[in-house]
């Protein structure tokens, strides 16, 4: 896993409730046996049309929109368990997602994978969508070591929450692999002691 | 005296191996099951790593999600998901792990064939690299689905990091109305609390409607607790759980039996538990189900009316509706269709495969529709043929296939078209869910043969009154 420690960009904005993982990669394009490439179908049936061409209203296709920071509605991520998800964002370049709310199984494999979910309130998100709205070079910082998401010049500066452990692998780029092999021999004593 | 403690917390706590200070714990599982789409680069990693996969006694794998349900014999004919199949084959032998694959007699969707194997019991942890693992919950465990990094997780250690989820009670009382299945009893439960309303909790279903469910009946219901959000849904074990899991393949036997049973009537919530989050509803007050919009939670009784987009609602009801081509304010009674598909991890087990024959049997479908029913596994498949269930189905224009998940996810070729209306007793009606541009409405099995017969959304009261 990469390493996650502070980021600066611009934000795409996805101002939608409940974006279920069925639209983040849908079903038929899980065929692959490897982790890459599953940027190419992110959003795959809002991004193109019928004919493959892209979907000119799709943000994503918009000029001047880019950055590594999705901002989206209320309850990201529901549906399948599917990593292909996480996967997707990252394979097409996104490193945070800010929503207010995430689905459960989402938010775990995005941390899995270096991906960062910030949660804020309701009425954080609809500030960051009114700013960003109003001037999508708008720059935001994201600071794992402080919490903090920030935008200069238009006060914001919010903290957020994530658990000690899982900011320590995401800082240090550690996966749950390495933290489980090395307790091999607590795990050995745990299935003994069931006998 | 010990705290009182829920079911969830007993199970939970007795798995602990280790708790992360200020973080997650290490959970360890009792089943793990696999299938070909989320675990391919769980393999790969465990390669990458030169590492075995730790408890192959503990992992069962099936082919499901991207199988073809007809000719099952041939070799499969789209290219990657023969690919996909054939990697699960290779790394099942490769790491030596138990594979009901296509044609083996166990082949099935992975939360059908776990229980009717036996293989699921009361009181286990079990995962899947897929959402609906909490199916296994109806048999009172801990179940849930995981991500492929986790998926790794376990193969390697047989273990999971995971933060405990809140606890929360949802309790059903009364009788069920005629005509209203398990199915509807949950599509009420989300359109009540929303496809979020469970997020972050591991719910324990209970009350005398509860109780009075078929094991069957009672795995629909928990295997959609992930449609609102929680980790996963949960029954207490009784008789039932217990006569139902006797004498099946990897069930225990003899003194095993014995000693298992006693530990698994045990498992009960404390009468003082404490749940973070209580909800009670009314079985009286459930009516057949259907959805109109494109997540679970937008669901409504058949005769009801579907909601007014509200002007300044950002709840994307104006985006579902058009996508699904529906009016707020109107009714979906009456509204054609075109596609009934009859399967998925929700209601494709024998029990769902009866009463649709029941309802059939000696009429025909309309000719407009076409009927789609997809057995859950191998097992099914052949009960039904057993019983004559295949022919009642033909009889009345239905085909029956061969089991897989099938047009619940799109993933292989049994999709609907694009604009095409389908009632499902699948478990999500996501936009493009069951193919780019389908139309899906959710429904129990009853509602959906209904539909089927008379080429529209019925309600299924009207057919079972005579």
């Amino acid at each position: 896993m990469e390493k996650f420690i502070r980021l600066y960009s611009t934000c795409v904005l996805l101002p939608m409730e409940d974006v279920d993982t069925d639209q983040i990669i849908p079903a038929r394009f899980l065929k692959a046996v490897s982790r890459e490439g599953f940027g190419d179908n992110l959003f795959r049936d809002w991004r193109y049309l019928e004919n493959d061409s892209p979907n000119p209203e799709f943000i994503l296709n918009k000029k001047g929109i880019s950055g590594e920071i999705l901002v989206a509605g209320r309850n990201f991520g529901c549906g399948s368990s599917r990593e292909h998800a996480a996967w997707a964002l990252y394979d097409y370049g996104f490193r945070v997602i800010i929503s207010s709310f995430f689905a459960d199984i989402f938010k775990n494999n995005a941390l899995n994978n270096g991906l960062l979910p910030v949660q804020v309130s309701d009425e954080i998100l609809t500030k960051i969508f009114e700013i960003v709205e109003k001037d999508p070079e708008t720059i935001m910082q994201v600071n794992l070591e402080e919490q903090l998401i920030s935008i200069e010049n238009e006060e914001i500066a919010e903290s957020f929450e994530i658990n000690n452990y899982k900011k320590y692998c995401m800082i240090n780029g550690f996966d749950d692999i390495d933290f489980l092999l090395n307790k091999s021999n607590e795990i050995t004593a745990f299935e003994e002691s069931r006998i | 005296m010990a705290a009182a403690k829920t079911l969830f917390d007993k199970i939970w706590d007795t798995h602990v191996v280790h708790t992360v200070e200020e973080g997650p714990q290490v959970l360890y599982i009792d089943k793990h099951f696999i299938h070909e789409v989320t675990s391919p680069q769980a393999f790969a990693g465990l390669k990458k790593r030169g590492i075995p996969v730790y408890r192959t006694e503990h992992t069962i794998a099936t082919a499901d999600h991207n199988v073809p349900t007809e000719n099952q014999h041939l070799p499969i004919k789209d290219v990657l998901s023969r690919h996909q199949v054939d990697t699960l084959i290779r790394n099942c032998k490769e790491f030596g792990v138990e594979l009901y694959g296509l044609g083996h007699p166990y082949q099935g969707i992975v939360h059908v064939i776990g229980p009717e194997l036996g293989i699921t019991q009361p009181g286990m942890t079990i995962v899947c690299g897929d959402s609906h693992t909490s199916t296994h919950g109806a048999f009172g465990n801990i179940a849930f689905g995981i991500g492929t990094s986790e998926v790794e997780q376990v193969l390697a250690t047989q273990c999971v990091l995971q933060r405990k989820p809140k606890t929360m009670k949802i309790q059903v009382d009364g009788e069920l109305k005629r005509g209203v299945l398990s199915k509807d009893i949950v599509l009420y439960i989300i359109s009540q609390l929303t496809t979020s309303g469970g997020t972050g909790h591991f719910i324990e279903f209970c009350g005398s409607a509860i109780e009075a469910l078929s094991m069957e009946a009672r795995m629909t219901i928990c295997n959609m607790s992930i449609e609102m959000g929680a980790r996963g849904g949960l029954i207490a074990p009784d008789e039932k759980t217990f006569e139902y899991i006797k004498g099946r393949q990897f069930a225990p036997v003899g003194n095993e039996w014995e000693k298992k049973l006693a530990e698994w009537q045990r498992l009960k919530t404390d009468t003082d538990a404490k749940f973070d989050a209580e909800y009670y509803f009314k079985a009286e007050d459930i009516e057949p189900m259907i959805t109109y919009g494109t997540n679970p939670g937008m669901g409504m009784g058949i005769t009801q009316f579907i909601p007014q987009v509200n002007g300044t609602s950002s709840s994307g009801l104006e985006k579902s509706l058009k996508y699904m081509e529906l009016q707020g304010g109107s009714q979906l009674l009456g509204h054609e269709i075109d596609f009934v598909f009859i399967g998925s991890c929700t209601n494709s087990r024998i029990e769902d495969l009866r009463l649709v024959a029941d309802m059939v049997k000696g009429k025909k479908k309309a000719a407009h529709v076409q009927a789609m029913i997809v057995p859950g596994s191998r097992q099914v498949e052949q009960q039904a043929i057993a019983e004559g269930i295949d022919l009642i189905l033909k009889e009345a224009g239905f085909e029956l296939r061969q089991s897989g998940c099938s047009a619940c996810l799109g993933m292989n070729e049994d999709k609907i078209p694009k604009g095409k209306y389908c009632v499902s007793t699948s478990n999500r009606n996501f936009e493009g869910r069951q193919g780019p541009g389908a139309r899906t409405m959710l429904a129990s099995p009853l509602t959906a043969a209904a539909a089927a017969l008379t080429g529209r959304v019925t309600d299924v009261r009207d057919l079972l009154k005579d």
